[in-house]
């Protein structure tokens, strides 16, 4: 509008150029001029005016299209490049001028252009260097979580309200053989990034522990660790040691603004005064210098070597104690036989009896000692979980270099591992091969190594002269010397340790005989190979922690605020596998699936994943959904006992779940009747797509998730469904933020308001 | 006079010992085989020291060695406690409860006579 009115104006100035000097002229003339001359010269021009104006119109269309075209070229092409420019500047960085128009103006763009490209240039070379940077940061965490992960010993990391915030895969281990529930899940769930850590151990000792921290650190203690033992709810001890985690110089800066703020106790987490009461005395009492931010706790299962240190230490008190008196008496009736040489024949005899009775006495006990310290030395065997085939290529070379035996590998599986101690096995191995050498002169021993079941079998094969089963007893019993090599124990010995058997087998068909040890099979590297899938599944992102929990101030103990952004939220995602759609007409629940989502991130490990025995036959149209079939829920834990591991899964967390609506009444049909309670809020990623796309036709699972690029694979069973409604949500909180919709309460309302939330189901 | 010595063990192996010692050196000797009984002959005897073993069944040396201290019949009468537990911790107890020397199994006879002898002045 700007330019048009100039233009306007222009014209007008070009327009009195053109006519203004001769009007002027004329008029000048005029007013010079005698009447005579006058009355001549208008009668002279008034004739010819008319060409006159006509000539002028003439120049002035000329100059107004002149002016039109410069004005076209210089101003509007400009303010078309300026739009042009800004689109550059924001929304299509891309985008780039089309030189046109004048020299001067092409030159512009082309001027523009550069300066765009080489903003893009420098714009690149940040992100590059940004996401390089991240890379870094990336890398040395999960390097750092990788490394923690490999730990032989249980390292959780938690900050001061006991929320955990990096834990490794041997913790996880530990706590969940501690584990007493009936499903797998009930005591391993308890271990997950954001839980408390007391649920585990005493909050008592915790915080006692932290507060002699506290004061080693202020008398500027070098080490200022706590250690402790304390007891689990299933009996178990654990040994801990507790390090103090320390804000750092750089974060000194923010110590301030966040002491000055009432740390407060924690709003729902009544009954608990003590611990509220001490979360700000730890902080003011720190001071400025040296603040604890979180621990490091070691955790160490050593109910067993407990157990085995009391053994001994009966041994060695048998063996000092037991003994002090008898020697006493000993050594006084021999002293004193030795001092009295005038002793009467009868009191002579007493005391040789004496001495007779306590000499023998102690040879017993020591005998009876010596039994119980093989004992003793037995239980101090570890047991550790090695591949089976390290163990036999190890005996195998033992075999060659000790007793020059030749040793032939027969068909041995790679894959198996066995929970052993792989020294007394080895030597078992070998002691046995020697045997046959010795007394059996076999040339060459072959190894097998195989698997029925839970069962391994180590033979030691042989072509030839046959054993009797006799001579294995016998040597079972023997202890296992090889040449010079002694042991204190017997074969017998080794295979109890083990929980194995040992047995003499003839292959006649095959012309051989063999020994077969039998070993059962571990059971713990079948976990830990999942642990590995689980990491390659998760972005090769291991999910072992979750350093930006330490600034949380109990992000989730404080109870579930509906005022909290839903972006500081816990949830438990889940969905159900069930026989039918009816819970009022006796359709029950065949499986549950659940995965946590803390500090925003989907947490692939921290799952629940349970079938269920329904006690009601199938339906067939739904194995064909679900793909349950009654040997799969055979002999599975019933509801009663999953529902409430389930719950406590899912403990101050926000529940969400497809179509929630419908797997809420499977549950809450059951509180009554197994008397848990599920109070906690909610969040239906049905409802909130419908909040967020009420134009789209479909909302179910599969289509959300297509809309949302999100990969689905393994449907249909309840945790993979779970997975995809996690990672649904975690698409839509970002998008209900952009409407406005941060908070937990706006997210319950708006699905409230939708149309979808009127439907029953 | 000669000073009269209690002997209380219940191990007859090293009561046979200290009674024959005892006597050699000229001393009168009382046995008694439980704390029960040395409590009752104590009282009765009113001996000049005490041979007092500690691992006793019914009651322990400790028990004995504190009811003998609180008899003032007993003032006294001194208390060498024998024991076959060599812990730092039980010396300190016996002495605390009123032990006049605390002697750990196995020991030497001459040693014992010694002790006894200079504790009887």
């Amino acid at each position: 509008m700007r330019a048009r009115l100039r233009f306007t104006l222009a014209a007008s100035v070009l327009g009195l150029l053109m006519t203004g000097p001769f009007v002027l002229t004329g008029l000048l003339l005029l007013a010079d001029a005698k009447d005579a001359e006058r009355a001549a010269f208008v009668e002279f021009l008034l004739p010819r005016l008319p060409l006159g104006a006509l000539i002028t119109l003439f120049g002035l269309i000329v100059g107004m299209l002149l002016l039109r075209g410069l004005f076209r070229q210089y101003v509007h092409g400009l303010l078309r490049m300026a739009e042009t420019l800004r689109l550059m500047l924001g929304a299509n960085r891309n985008f780039r001028v089309a030189p046109e128009g004048p020299p001067e103006v092409r030159e512009l763009a082309r001027a523009a252009n550069d300066l765009a490209q080489q903003r893009d240039e420098l714009l690149n070379n940040v992100d590059e260097q940004i996401r390089q940077a991240k890379a870094t940061v990336e890398e040395e965490k999960n390097r750092l979580a990788a490394l923690m992960s490999e730990l032989a010993l249980g390292v959780v990391v938690c900050n001061l309200d006991g929320r955990i915030l990096l834990y490794n895969s041997r913790a996880r281990l530990q706590f969940k053989a501690l584990a007493q529930g009936p499903t797998s899940m009930s005591g391993g769930a308890l271990i997950g990034l954001g839980r408390s850590i007391f649920s585990i151990l005493e909050r008592g000792q915790i915080t006692h522990s932290l507060e002699n921290i506290q004061q080693r650190l202020r008398r500027g203690s070098s080490e200022p660790t706590a250690n402790f033992i304390t007891s689990t709810r299933s009996g178990q001890l654990l040994r801990c040691q507790m390090a103090p985690v320390l804000r750092t110089g750089a974060d000194s800066a923010t110590t301030a603004t966040v002491d000055s703020l009432p740390p407060g106790p924690p709003p729902g987490e009544g009954g608990d005064g003590a611990s509220s009461q001490a979360a700000p005395a730890q902080e003011v009492s720190m001071g400025a210098e040296l603040q604890v931010t979180g621990y490091v706790l070691t955790i160490e299962n050593i109910t067993r070597n407990f157990e085995r240190e009391a053994e001994r230490d009966q041994v060695l008190q048998s063996l000092t104690d037991g003994n002090r008196a008898a020697l006493a008496n000993l050594r006084a009736a021999v002293e004193t036989l030795i001092d009295s040489p005038e002793m009467e024949v009868d009191y002579r005899e007493r005391f040789t009896r004496v001495i007779a009775d306590e000499a023998s006495a102690m040879s017993q006990r020591l005998e009876t000692t010596m039994s119980r310290f093989a004992d003793a030395l037995k239980t101090r065997w570890p047991l550790e979980d090695v591949l089976a085939i390290d163990i036999v290529a190890a005996a195998a070379r033992r075999i060659q270099d000790r007793l020059h035996l030749p040793i032939k590998n027969e068909d041995q599986d790679m894959s198996l591992w066995i929970r052993v101690d792989s020294f007394a096995l080895i030597q078992a191995v070998t002691f046995l091969a020697s045997r046959l050498q010795d007394h059996y002169s076999i040339r060459e021993l072959r190894l097998r190594l195989s698997a029925e079941g839970k069962m391994v079998f180590v033979d030691l094969i042989w072509s030839g002269t046959p054993v009797s089963s006799e001579t294995l007893y016998t040597w079972e019993l023997e202890p296992m010397n090889v040449g010079a090599e002694i042991s204190p124990l017997t074969l017998r010995d080794v295979v109890d340790r083990h929980g194995g058997e040992i047995w003499y087998q003839r292959d006649k068909a095959a012309h051989n005989a063999f020994f077969r040890i039998v070993l059962p099979a571990a059971a713990t590297p079948d976990a830990q190979v999942t642990d590995r899938t689980q990491h390659l599944h998760s972005d090769s992102r291991p999910e072992y922690y979750d350093f930006d929990l330490f600034a949380a101030r109990d992000a989730e103990g404080s109870g579930i605020d509906p005022e909290r952004r839903l972006t500081d939220l816990a949830y438990s995602v889940f969905d159900t596998e069930t026989t039918g759609l009816q819970p009022s007409s006796g359709d029950e629940i065949i499986q549950l699936g659940a995965v946590r989502i803390v500090n925003n991130r989907l947490l692939r490990q921290e799952i629940f994943d349970q079938l269920v025995d329904p006690a009601i036959p199938l339906k067939p149209e739904g194995i064909l959904i679900h793909g349950i079939t009654e040997a799969m829920v055979n002999g599975q834990p019933r509801l009663d006992v999953v529902l409430p591991a389930f719950h406590e899964f899912c403990a101050e967390t926000v529940l969400v779940a497809h179509n929630a609506a419908f797997d809420m009444r499977f549950l809450q049909v059951k509180e009554d009747s197994l008397g848990v309670r599920f109070t906690q809020p909610v969040l239906d990623t049905l409802l909130l797509s419908a909040v967020i796309h009420p134009n789209q036709e479909s909302h179910r699972l599969e289509s959300i998730a297509e809309r949302l690029g999100i990969n689905v694979i393994g449907r249909h069973t309840a945790l993979g469904d779970a997975y995809v409604t996690g990672e649904v949500f975690l698409k839509m909180i970002p998008l209900l933020a952009d409407m406005g919709i941060v908070t937990l309460r706006q997210a319950l309302d708006a699905a409230q308001q939708t149309y979808f939330s009127r439907v029953k189901y | 006079m000669s000073h009269r010595i209690l002997i209380v063990d219940d191990e007859p192996n090293i009561v046979i010992s200290l009674e024959y010692l005892m006597k050699k050196e000229g001393f009168q000797v009382a046995v008694a085989t439980d704390g029960e009984t040395a409590l009752q002959l104590a009282s009765t005897y009113i001996p000049d020291l005490i041979l007092l073993d500690v691992m006793m069944p019914k009651k322990s040396g400790f028990e004995v060695c504190q009811a003998l201290r609180a008899d003032p019949a007993l003032v006294a009468t001194k208390i060498i406690m024998l024991t076959a537990k060599g812990r730092e911790t039980e010396v300190t107890k016996g002495l605390a409860l009123g032990a006049d020397a605390y002697i750990t199994k196995p020991f030497s006879t001459k040693d014992l006579v010694l002790q006894i002898k200079s504790l009887l002045g």
